[in-house]
């Protein structure tokens, strides 16, 4: 058997069809809605490349049911640019948009459609430097202070610190071990990882 | 397969009761796992996520009712004063995504000998309140743990809460691990001190089949600090009951040699951890000025 799951992602409602019941969040955004941004890599929740926010809150996808999501509300990296955007110009950040119920922002605005996620990329005029690119805050930082070398983990690190900024504007050296402990890198050592969050939360200082 | 969805309590015990076979799905930190590695292919998946007042937790006079589902994130930011040690137990549980979704009722439901939240429940006292289609009944925690991976759980039955005392002393947590994230316990150690009743109460993970007390070195130091009129006086701890406490603990291990560590190691380890605890536990409660309220 199989059954149709509703649920909102990047802030567009979405269906998925023919799920399996044991099947992972993770499986229907990769391999159903066609959104490969969130990585697979263990499947056990050791590794945290496949981090989303659900109803606002961190979690890896790989462990959370199709099933568990249906009238949910998960973002996913490819929205996280437009997620940045607009809890910048107007507020709405994953909680206060769960807190609406389904569907995101009422004027249908905001979010981010499927096509475009699928198509999204870091591109830009130049994708080195990401000029020209529509990116968070986070992810200019992530390229700023080269923390992407293979770049698997980094959609996963991507929305966990980018929820971490949001909670916490100034944190410590210790909050950004402790809220990033949940994602593996096996090629930068985290220390370009830790400028990244901290350039970040200092810029996003500034910008106050 | 079928996912049920019942979008209330009554709803999922009568599920329940339907299919007792049906796996119940809450945080899903230790169920997919197991599907996403074709471990396990349950008839029926129970989803719990819908029913709200398994993530809610009422503060009562003696106890705490913590709802099956409150993740841990939730226990170690809300609940410190009233629960320090199951709170420093749920920080030591593996990364904040984890920490997020899972919670003490998926903890109860796998039984592992090596659950967080084992060590620091049996150390404050604490009853899981079971319900099924035919009643509601409340298993105290030292009956819970039935065997490798089994409690106490009839199959028509879920938990619904885990009672749990509030604190009225000091309490700690210590782990052993590789690292300090996303580590499952070598061994662990949980210890709560409670000067209402002039008891000391203990929890071991990892060392024994099931999750234990370590029963003759509670009795023991209890024993001595009423002998040493210690209550009162919040007099320190001779160095010679602290060891012979921390003798007491390693006896009450029963551990196996596996890949995280060897039953010799755990021994050691559940000792030292012993003996550290109980040091940390019993300065706090002598700056506390030894009030009933004790410190978090
Ligand atoms: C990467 C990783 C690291 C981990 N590290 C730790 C760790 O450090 N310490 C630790 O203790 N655990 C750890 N775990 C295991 C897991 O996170 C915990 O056991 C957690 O408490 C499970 O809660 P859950 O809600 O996710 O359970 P689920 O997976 O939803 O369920 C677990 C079991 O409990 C049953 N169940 C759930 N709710 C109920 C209910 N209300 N009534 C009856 N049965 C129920 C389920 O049927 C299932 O058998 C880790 C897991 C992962 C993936
Ligand atoms: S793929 Fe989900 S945590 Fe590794
Ligand atoms: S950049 Fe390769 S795993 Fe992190």
């Amino acid at each position: 058997m199989t059954m149709r799951v509703n649920f909102t992602v990047n802030g567009r409602q979405q269906q998925a069809d023919d799920v399996w019941e044991g099947e992972s969040l993770l499986y229907v955004l990769r391999e159903r809605l066609g959104l490969p941004g969130s990585k697979n890599a263990c499947e056990q929740g050791e590794c945290g490349s496949c981090t989303v926010r659900l109803d606002g809150v961190p979690v890896c996808s790989c462990l959370v049911a199709a099933g568990q999501v249906e009238g949910r509300d998960v973002v996913t990296v490819e929205g996280l640019a437009d997620f940045a955007r607009q809890r910048a110009e107007h507020g709405h950040g994953g909680r206060q948009r769960a807190e609406h119920g389904h569907g995101g922002c009422a004027t249908g605005a905001c979010g981010t459609p499927l096509q475009e996620a699928r198509r999204w990329s870091a591109g830009g005029t130049d994708s080195q430097t990401g000029e020209g690119a529509e990116l968070s805050p986070v992810q200019q930082a992530f390229i700023d202070a080269g923390a992407v070398q293979c770049g698997f983990c980094t959609p996963g690190l991507l929305v966990a610190a980018d929820e971490l900024l949001e909670r916490n504007a100034s944190p410590s050296d210790a909050d950004i071990r402790e809220a990033l402990s949940g994602n593996l890198c096996r090629c930068t050592g985290y220390e370009k990882i830790l400028d990244a969050v901290r350039l970040a939360a200092a810029r996003q200082g500034e910008a106050v | 397969m079928d996912f049920l969805r019942p979008a209330s309590w009554e709803e999922a015990l009568a599920a329940k009761a339907e299919h007792p076979a049906a796996v119940p799905i809450a945080g899903g930190t230790d169920i997919m796992v197991e599907i996403n590695f074709d471990h396990r292919r349950p008839e029926h998946l129970l989803d719990l996520n819908r029913i709200t007042e398994l993530s809610e937790w009422e503060v009562g006079g003696e106890s705490v009712r913590l709802g099956a589902s409150v993740p841990y994130t939730r226990i170690m930011e809300d609940l410190r004063t009233e629960l320090p040690g199951l709170a420093l137990a749920s920080h030591t549980v593996a990364s904040p995504q984890i920490r997020n979704r899972g919670g003490v009722g998926g903890n109860l439901g796998t039984a592992s000998p090596a659950g967080d939240a084992h060590p620091a429940l049996l150390a404050a006292g604490a009853e899981v309140e079971a319900e099924s289609v035919r009643g509601s009944r409340l298993i105290p925690i030292d009956a819970f743990y039935t065997g490798v991976k089994r409690n106490a759980l009839a199959p028509d039955e879920l938990i619904r809460a885990v009672h749990v005392k509030k604190a009225d002393g000091p309490q700690q947590y210590a782990k052993v691990g590789t690292r300090n994230a996303m580590v499952i316990a070598v061994c662990a150690f949980g210890i709560a001190l409670h000067p209402g009743t002039r008891t000391v109460r203990t929890g071991i993970g990892s060392a024994a089949p099931t999750p234990v007390r370590a029963e003759a070195a509670e009795e023991f130091l209890s024993a001595a600090l009423e002998e040493g009129g210690c209550w009162d006086s919040g007099g320190a701890i001779t160095p010679s009951v602290a060891k012979r406490f921390a003798e007491l603990a390693s006896g009450a291990c029963n551990p196996i040699d596996d890949v995280r560590g060897t039953a010799r190691y755990r021994r050691h380890a559940v000792g030292i951890m012993a003996r550290r605890t109980l040091g940390w536990t019993w300065e706090q409660y002598r700056r506390s000025g030894r009030t009933l309220e004790g410190a978090a």
